[in-house]
């Protein structure tokens, strides 16, 4: 018995050294190799992570004159389950000088919208500087209701929102993105503009507060007394080309009409005004009402968002014409002297092709034929050109010119450092094999040679293509930043700091076709540019702007388009500027191109050209039948995006009967408006 | 044999003595460093628990120096006194009297303190069972002394059950330990054994599953024995009435005493503790499925901090768990985690480690007493420390139900600690006189 009761307390010490054991073990496992994944739960539950951010960098302009820089302001934020009770809803509302109907539909929408659970809802954004001094000084009477404040984009001179860009908060696709990898949510991003392609640089890097918090979410102060806590740094300044009241001026110009206007200086390629209309305010694009400001632009018909000056590819017409000149003169297949009979026509292709000129003469000689701008001529030099017998056939000759169109920087974009810069058209041989089944010869494509049919170029492109003759042959790729931070000679500007040479075209050749566009100004179809004192060198352009319109070519009013740079010499501006749907390019585009000029040589405009300014601002060229071409597209979106959401097995009865009666309706009012606006209007 | 008498001082056993101030040190620094806040000035603050602990800590003191002088023949005199007084007290809980406190009804109200009798209880039963055990008319071998040495420790768990203490009620089951130890059959402790595991079973494996898995494991026992079948018979009806028990339990007994017997959190608990989503069937009408998930909240809070400590600890102070009350119940039942936040891995083994020496001393000293009186209370008091101590963890880690014990002398409490200081001082008085032979 004694043996056994002796074994007993063995077994009992046993016992009680083992269960501990295990737990001991069950320790190891939770504390040591973190089984559970328990560990690290902590963190994200006692401490709070909270982000600082910084100020994103101030943008200036070529003078240093601040264009974009940050402003605080205050939203109104409230706990709803502490405003439950005995609230002064009154009081609040006077304060902040709304209606206390106004208040409690928006408290009740907030509420419906995320619960009765937040923390934190935004009641009221971009508080006005009044509510916020009165706010502040009676917040502490109000339990649960708090200003929180955030920094904001600020335009300063409410001018350039198609360059600027602004920003956004980052959304789920863009966070997944590898560019924005270590981007978490909450955080913003610049979504067009200058704050995209500079994100990086704009942004600073944010920095890190640790805090401690209790179970009901009450911050108790710094983790390890903040020495894991790192301070924000803000982000660098960019400095600009762009000059501010050049912008604001063009941007006033180009307001209420569709198109671009674009300065570069060739000396540097950096963009002194860059606009595109009709102009918008773009501090529609900041504050409460981003969200829907923006939809609002979208949406509309005459779409302000679409950049015109890097995304819209028009048919460049005459101002094409100088570029046709110098390809001829470096082909060696015309002299400054060459002439051409013309007689109001080109008949050598069997069709007529039109002149506006008739007389004698209007063509005798290169610079008289660019001062005239004379179609035939360049019709008949480009057909020289790429029929030029150095080259056994066509194919070829249209190779080499597609070659020089491609050093002019055309045909592909260009490179400036703000995004979604579209690259133009230029057709090559294998575009007209396709079209005419490879059996074409210059004829079927000579009016490339004055700007119209397949060739289609931005007005970025056409300005730089005016730097490039103002160069005499090179060009610096358009960029708007200067510096970073003062630094010129980052890493992300080398690009822009390289010379480009343009095909070895003779200074002569250059010349000779200056002297020409020089002309167009003093005596030609561009008389409306010239000013006293600056040699202006400009070429008008009326591009013909044909559209398919329900399977239809329909012929629209013509774009008014003006290339200039000045002065003639040692060139400081090189302009672009294209009016949509306005007629000829000396009546709107050519005035507004000058004035530009004229502000940025003389830094004013004279007297007595300010009445030409009221004008141009005052001018509004948005045709009709733009907003009913907006409809329509817009119509046939939804019903796009209808046969889309419709489920499978009503597609499959629906599609057919739909989609006839669709088209048929489509035909018949796209067939409707053009008889109503278009020949109504012709007639008149 | 030679006899030399010792003074009072030199038959204290003072490892135990310093076990015990260490272990209720840790407890009082713990608690402070759950409520010390940077703001505070002065340690000796009142209104702070920890400041109460110390108080209780300062009265068991001096509760042991009385004990110390008193005569060991009192304690062997008084148990079955005390316990009849204890099952008043127990009583008088239930009846308008007590004091319900978080639906539990185990309290009394003595007008200038509350304290709770089922903690008091655990003592008088101690005494009672090794008064009762070291009687000399009482044979252990039968069975009816082992059926009345075994109601000594249940009939209080039935009551204390009724008050809806659950988890205080369970440790009176330590009490088989030291009738363990006194010759309690074996074949009683497979029975006990094999009943867990077939509860265990029908909570982790579903109903028909688990017949199937019986009636084979029958099968097989009944192609083993198949030889002695022959001879034996009875093998027969005995390997039948397991089999018929073991469904019926599964079957029957354990789905009616979790719908009818146990309430619908200690359900939730049990599954919670085996990491099983509780079954529909056994939620019950008009209880919240958010409340019932708050034990598994506290368990799942409880494992981020102690997990949080990793290997060395936070610091003493720094455990940001514990201090903002992300942990429920963090100075009481979950005590624990302050420690396995502060110290980490090695601070939390130290205690432990603590904890089993103190058993393990305990043992020591039942083994040496000539009386078997005072071997089987130092018994009954190791086995009611065994069990606080694995269950606590054990719940704390998420290896054990939560049912809501306190670990002994770390836990805030004041009833709690009293009585278990008074424990280990009466064994450590009993100990002083470990050769004289006290019935």
């Amino acid at each position: 018995m004694a043996d056994v009761t002796q074994d007993r307390s063995n077994y009992i010490r046993l016992f009680f050294a083992a269960i501990p054991l295990i737990i001991v073990l069950r320790l190891l496992f939770l504390q040591v190799f973190g089984v559970g994944g328990y560990k690290d739960s902590a963190l994200g539950q006692a401490v709070y992570i909270k982000k600082i951010y910084p100020p994103r960098g101030v943008i200036y302009d070529r003078n240093g004159k601040v264009m974009m820089n940050n402003s605080i302001v205050y939203d109104l934020v409230v706990e709803p389950k502490k405003v439950r009770n005995n609230f002064d809803t009154l009081l609040l509302c006077k304060l902040m000088n709304v209606t206390t109907e106004d208040f409690r539909l928006t408290f009740k929408r907030m509420v419906t919208k995320y619960g009765w659970q937040q923390r934190n809802l935004t009641l009221y954004r971009n508080l006005s500087p009044i509510s916020v001094a009165r706010l502040q000084e009676n917040i502490f009477e109000f339990d649960g209701v708090d200003l929180i404040e955030h920094t904001e984009r600020n335009y300063v001179h409410g001018c350039g929102g198609s360059i600027f860009g602004y920003i956004n908060e980052i959304n789920e696709k863009q966070m997944k993105s590898e560019r924005f990898a270590n981007y978490q949510k909450g955080d913003y991003i610049g979504v067009t503009g200058l704050e995209n392609t500079y994100e990086e640089v704009l942004r600073g890097t944010p920095g890190v507060k640790y805090l401690l918090r209790d179970v009901k979410q009450r911050i108790q102060g710094p983790y390890k007394n903040g020495t894991l806590d790192s301070l924000p740094k803000p982000g660098k300044s960019l400095q600009l080309y762009l000059d501010g009241d050049l912008q604001k001026l063009t941007e006033t110009m180009m307001a209420n009409k569709l198109g671009s206007a674009v300065a570069i200086d060739p000396q540097t390629g950096g963009i002194l005004a860059f606009a595109s209309g009709p102009s918008f305010d773009p501090t529609l694009l900041t504050g409460a009402n981003k969200g829907r400001n923006l939809s609002r632009l979208l949406d509309s018909a005459t779409k302000p968002l679409f950049n015109r000056p890097i995304q819209a590819m028009y048919p460049p017409g005459s101002t094409f014409k100088p570029l046709t000149a110098l390809v001829a003169l470096d082909e060696g297949v015309i002299g400054p002297h060459y002439g051409y009979p013309c007689g109001g026509g080109y008949y050598a292709c069997g069709r007529r092709i039109g002149c506006t000129h008739s007389g004698g003469g209007h063509a005798a000689n290169l610079g008289l034929a660019i001062a005239n701008s004379c179609n035939a001529y360049f019709c008949h030099i480009f057909r020289l050109a790429i029929d030029a017998p150095k080259y056994d056939n066509v194919h070829i000759g249209l190779q080499r010119w597609y070659q020089y169109m491609s050093d002019f920087g055309l045909g592909h974009p260009v490179g400036v450092d703000i995004p979604s810069e579209n690259g133009g058209h230029i057709p090559d041989s294998n575009y007209f094999n396709r079209v005419y089944n490879g059996n074409w010869n210059s004829c079927n494509m000579s009016i490339l040679g004055m700007g119209q049919g397949e060739v289609l170029l931005t007005p970025l492109q056409m300005a730089n293509a005016m730097c490039i003759i103002a160069n005499k042959g090179s060009y610096y790729i358009p960029h708007f930043v200067k510096s970073i931070d003062g630094d010129s000679n980052t890493a992300q500007l080398q690009k822009y700091r390289q010379k480009h040479v343009v095909a070895h075209i003779a200074d002569s050749a250059f010349e000779y076709v200056i002297a020409g566009m020089q002309a167009v100004v003093d005596m030609g179809t561009g008389k409306i540019a010239r000013m006293d004192g600056i040699e202006v060198c400009g070429k008008t352009g009326t591009a013909q702007n044909e559209r398919m319109i329900q399977g239809k070519r329909v012929k629209l009013q013509n774009h008014s388009m003006f290339v200039a740079f000045a002065p003639r010499r040692n060139p400081r501006i090189a302009v672009a500027v294209c009016i949509e749907n306005s007629g000829y390019g000396a009546t709107w585009a050519g005035p507004i191109a000058s004035l530009m000029i004229e502000q940025y040589l003389k830094d004013s405009i004279s007297e007595k050209r300010k009445p030409l300014v009221k004008r141009m601002q005052d001018a509004k060229i948005i045709p009709n039948y733009t907003f009913i071409l907006d409809s329509l597209e817009k119509q046939q979106a939804r019903e796009r995006e209808r046969v889309k959401n419709m489920s499978k097995d009503s597609l499959l009865i629906l599609t057919r009967k739909k989609d006839s009666l669709r088209r048929l309706d489509d035909s018949l009012m796209a067939h409707y408006y053009y008889n109503k606006f278009y020949l109504h209007k012709r007639q008149n | 044999m030679s006899y030399k008498p010792k003074t009072l001082t030199e038959r204290i056993d003072w490892i135990m003595v310093i076990l015990f101030m260490v272990i209720s040190l840790i407890g009082i620094a713990c608690i402070y460093s759950i409520e010390h806040r940077e703001t505070d000035i002065g340690f000796f603050l009142s209104g702070k628990s920890y400041m109460k602990q110390l108080i209780w800590f300062g009265i068991s003191l001096t509760a042991a120096f009385v004990i110390l002088l008193t005569d060991s023949k009192f304690f062997t005199s008084i148990p079955f006194l005390a316990y009849l007084i204890g099952v008043l007290f127990l009583l008088l809980a239930l009846t308008p009297l007590g004091v319900g406190v978080k639906g539990s009804h185990s309290w009394l109200n003595l007008g200038f303190f509350t304290f709770q009798p089922g903690e008091l209880m655990k003592l008088f039963t101690a005494l009672s069972i090794a008064k009762f055990l070291s009687l000399q008319e009482v044979n252990f071998n039968t069975m009816k002394h082992r059926l009345i040495c075994a109601s000594f420790a249940l009939f209080p768990a039935i009551i204390i059950l009724l008050q809806n203490e659950t988890g205080l009620a369970l440790v009176y089951f330590s009490f088989f330990i030291a009738m363990y130890r006194e010759g309690l059959p074996n074949i009683v402790l497979v029975i006990g054994f094999s009943m867990m595991a077939l509860t265990v079973a029908t909570l982790l494996i579903p109903k028909n599953m688990l017949f199937l898995i019986l009636s084979s494991l029958a099968l097989i026992f009944l192609y083993i024995t198949r030889r002695k079948l022959r001879r034996n018979k009875s093998i027969i009806v005995l390997i039948a009435g397991v089999w018929l028990f073991g469904v019926a339990f599964s079957q029957l007994i354990v789905p009616f005493a979790f719908t009818k017997v146990l309430k619908g959190y200690q359900v939730q608990r049990i599954y919670t503790m085996l990491g099983q989503e509780m079954p529909d069937e056994y939620v019950r009408e008009g209880v919240d499925k958010k409340k019932q998930n708050a034990s598994e909240y506290n368990v799942s809070q409880s494992k981020i901090a102690i997990a949080s400590g990793g290997v060395i600890g936070k610091g003493f102070g720094n455990g940001t768990q514990t201090q903002f009350d992300w942990v429920p119940e963090q100075t009481t039942d979950f005590i624990f985690c302050t420690v396995g936040e502060q110290f980490g891995f090695f601070g939390s083994a130290l205690l432990i480690l603590l904890y089993v020496s103190f058993l393990m001393r305990m043992i020591h000293i039942a083994e040496r007493q000539r009386s078997s009186f005072s071997r089987i209370y130092a018994y009954g008091v190791a086995g009611i420390l065994f069990f606080h101590l694995v269950i606590n963890i054990g719940m704390t880690v998420g290896l054990a139900p939560v049912i809501g014990i306190p670990l002994p002398l770390l836990s805030y409490g004041g009833t709690s600690f009293l009585t278990f200081s008074i424990m280990i001082f009466i064994l450590i008085r009993l100990d002083m006189d470990r050769q004289m032979v006290l019935r």
